[in-house]
């Protein structure tokens, strides 16, 4: 088993060294003078000849590059250029939302996609089925950004005063400010130390942080202003749970040994939540962990509809606004956590299905 | 006294062998006739969601193909001095009971004073457009590497397939994003990146099939023949690797729609006045609770279109894939 992880470690290692040199050479692909880019078009020869030495820029690309991984490794992604401030501060600050809510539209998505899989297996062919596949195919059709709008119309202006009504934009009700937990439980931690910037993380997860100081109010409001585009950010990894559960569901249900348990009598709900789903489940987990790519690229659409200050609202505003270092530490950001969780889909079929050895 | 026996019959002319070579031949050939196309077609036919979605699609591309036709104005055109219309007005449908003397516009006014629904006709054939084009380059792009990385193997394989691997890493409309960041907003450029994002797809599949078939007796047969790898690769082998190739590439073009959608609401793709159903939604998107029409209609077509192809991709998957016919058991619990 751990060794199984180890290989699976090293065999991702060249996936992400070609990530590094993807956002490395598509960084250094940008058209136009880095200088001027960066240190806006007024900047002097003489400054842009120091920008340029003191950035490594006149070195060779090759030792350019290893600049580049030697910074990231450091987890030092340069400046914003819009806001002089280091990167990895701005993503503290950001990554926090984006993680909440891509975790709370993945869990919508398998709550109902796999009892919708699941009805629409065991009623095969009937009216129940045909009206879950309709739906899940509807879903995956939808655009994300279309049913933000369209969501955002109906439960923020058509169900105004009615408690249906939810909010279509931000983080918290105006006036309603998030405590840190860190400043409730009086721990201490040097400004700009690691273990502060590790607090702030935490902090700024407004559901954790709501949770453990107990604070039910901030967590209501944050929970309401999260389902929109939680709701919206779900449809499409929800429709394709539902269907591959159906699919798998059905591959199994065909098979000589549900017939044998259904012959000695067992009831039908038992053989199929126990007997059948647990076999089914491989092929869904697997798509589960494929669906975090649709997620965070979804976040994108969402956070900039719903007025989210999140990761994705930001790399779009950074690409509007030419933030270079802001589009590539993110970029590389989420591609790495994207390896990151198909490897611990990888890893964690072994205690799904006990059939796979792992050697 | 020995019975006189039967007379040997004749041996056969060479008349008669071409005959019986020929008969073989026609037959063979309304074998292939009626059990490859044919079959395909009955098994296709037999999908209703593959009915249903090339019925919608015959639609659509009816609607691209006839846009002059249908729409009552150039989608490009203001109406500002043409007709008594104000900005972003909402939709007016005599039967509905809007007045008559009001000029009829069935989804409204945009934001520039033109009409939406004359808009939303010319989008279909600019997506359309998209899905066909990227997919297409994707695919042959696709088909290319896969195909060389299959057949060759050794390195040149472990090379191909790890740069897909790489370009696999990235969520693909996050890299679109940065590609187009690269190239420049434009139409142009986001078809581009979008055939790019997708190209891993395709060289994985035809990869796939080509490891399958270049163990085949008949595949063996034409080396030992002396044909030369391409004739192989392109003649014998690809031809028999279509069908995944199809079934993926209709759902890429639902993919490549929604993409490039999205791409052109960020402002990143097709640029105004271009009629591209992503760019009008996103340029009247702070529009949404005054004129909610803008919005809801140019989703909705984009919906649709994608439906269709999902629902075509998924009835030729169940019809042309026969790995996945286990998959339907007649009888569940």
């Amino acid at each position: 088993m751990f060794q199984y992880v180890i290989r699976r470690l090293i065999l991702a290692i060249p996936v992400l060294f070609g990530i590094l040199l993807v956002t490395f050479v598509l960084a250094r692909l940008i058209p136009g003078d880095p200088c001027k880019a960066i240190l806006g078009e007024k900047a002097t020869q003489q400054v842009c000849e120091r920008f340029i030495r003191e950035h490594g820029l006149d070195k060779p690309i090759p030792v350019q590059f290893g600049i580049y991984i030697r910074n990231v490794a450091r987890g030092d992604f340069g400046n914003s250029i819009r806001f002089s401030r280091p990167v990895s501060i701005i993503l503290i600050e950001r990554l926090p939302l984006t993680l909440e809510l891509g975790f709370i539209a993945t869990l919508l998505a398998v709550l109902i996609g796999i009892p919708m899989g699941l009805l629409s297996a065991v009623y095969s062919n009937s009216v129940v089925d045909v009206t879950t596949m309709v739906t899940a195919n509807i879903g995956v059709s939808m655009p994300v950004y279309w049913l933000g709008l369209m969501l955002a119309y109906v439960f923020a202006l058509t169900l105004k005063d009615t408690p249906f009504w939810l909010p279509p934009s931000g983080r918290l009700t105006a006036g309603l400010v998030s405590v840190p937990f860190y400043q409730v439980y009086n721990l201490t931690s040097q400004p700009d130390s690691f273990k502060f910037h590790v607090y702030e993380f935490i902090a700024n997860m407004y559901l954790f942080n709501s949770l453990i100081t107990f604070d039910w109010r901030i967590l209501s409001d944050a929970v309401q202003h999260l389902i929109l585009p939680a709701v919206a950010l779900c449809t499409i990894p929800m429709s394709i749970i539902a269907r591959m559960t159906r699919s798998s569901m059905l591959e199994v249900l065909g098979l000589d040994y549900i017939r044998t348990a259904r012959a000695k009598g067992l009831p039908k709900p038992k053989v199929v939540l126990k007997h059948a789903f647990r076999n089914a489940l491989l092929p869904v987990f697997t798509i589960i962990g494929l669906q975090l790519g649709t997620v965070f690229a979804g976040a994108v659409l969402t956070e900039t509809i719903f007025g989210l200050a999140g990761v994705g609202r930001m790399l779009f505003e950074a690409i509007t606004a030419r933030d270079y270092p802001i589009v590539q530490a993110f970029t590389l950001v989420i591609a790495i956590g994207y390896v990151g969780m198909n490897l611990l889909v990888d890893v964690s079929y072994v205690f799904i299905d006990p059939r796979i050895k792992l050697k | 006294m020995s019975t006189p026996s039967e007379p040997p019959s004749p041996p056969p002319s060479l008349e008669d062998s071409k005959h019986t070579t020929e008969a073989l031949n026609n037959s063979f050939q309304d074998y292939r006739a009626n059990s490859l196309w044919r079959l395909m077609l009955r098994r296709i036919l037999r999908q209703r969601s593959a009915i249903v979605g090339g019925i919608i699609l015959g639609m659509l591309i009816l609607v691209a193909v006839f846009a002059p036709v249908l729409a009552p104005y150039d989608p490009e055109q203001v109406l500002i001095g043409v007709e008594p219309v104000r900005k972003r007005q909402s939709p007016c449908i005599h039967l509905l009971g809007c007045p008559a003397d009001q000029p009829q516009h069935w989804m409204g006014i945009d934001g520039n004073v033109r009409d939406q629904l004359s808009r939303v006709i010319y989008g279909t054939r600019v997506s359309l457009f998209i899905g066909f084009t990227t997919i297409g380059f994707a695919i042959i792009l696709g088909t290319i590497l896969g195909a060389v990385s299959g057949y060759a193997g050794g390195w040149v394989d472990n090379v191909i397939m790890r740069l897909m691997d790489v370009l696999m890493a990235f969520p693909s409309l996050l890299l679109a994003i940065a590609i187009v960041n690269v190239l420049g907003r434009g139409l142009q450029n986001a078809l581009l990146a979008i055939a790019i994002v997708n190209v891993p797809i395709y060289a994985r599949v035809v990869r796939a099939s080509v490891l399958s078939i270049k163990e085949q007796d008949f595949v063996e047969a034409s080396r030992a023949l002396g044909a030369n790898p391409f004739r192989i690769l392109f003649v014998r082998i690809l031809p028999n690797a279509l069908s995944p190739l199809i079934v993926s590439g209709t759902l890429g073009i639902a993919g490549a729609i929604l993409e490039a959608a999205a791409l052109s609401f960020l402002g990143l793709g097709a640029q105004p006045p271009t009629p591209e159903w992503g760019s009008m939604l996103g340029s009247e998107r702070n529009q949404v609770f005054t004129a909610p029409h803008l919005v809801f209609y140019p989703g909705i077509a984009i919906m649709i279109t994608v439906l269709a192809f999902n629902l075509l991709g998924d009835g030729l998957r169940d019809a042309l894939d026969p790995r996945l016919s286990f998959n339907k058991p007649e009888q569940t619990l």
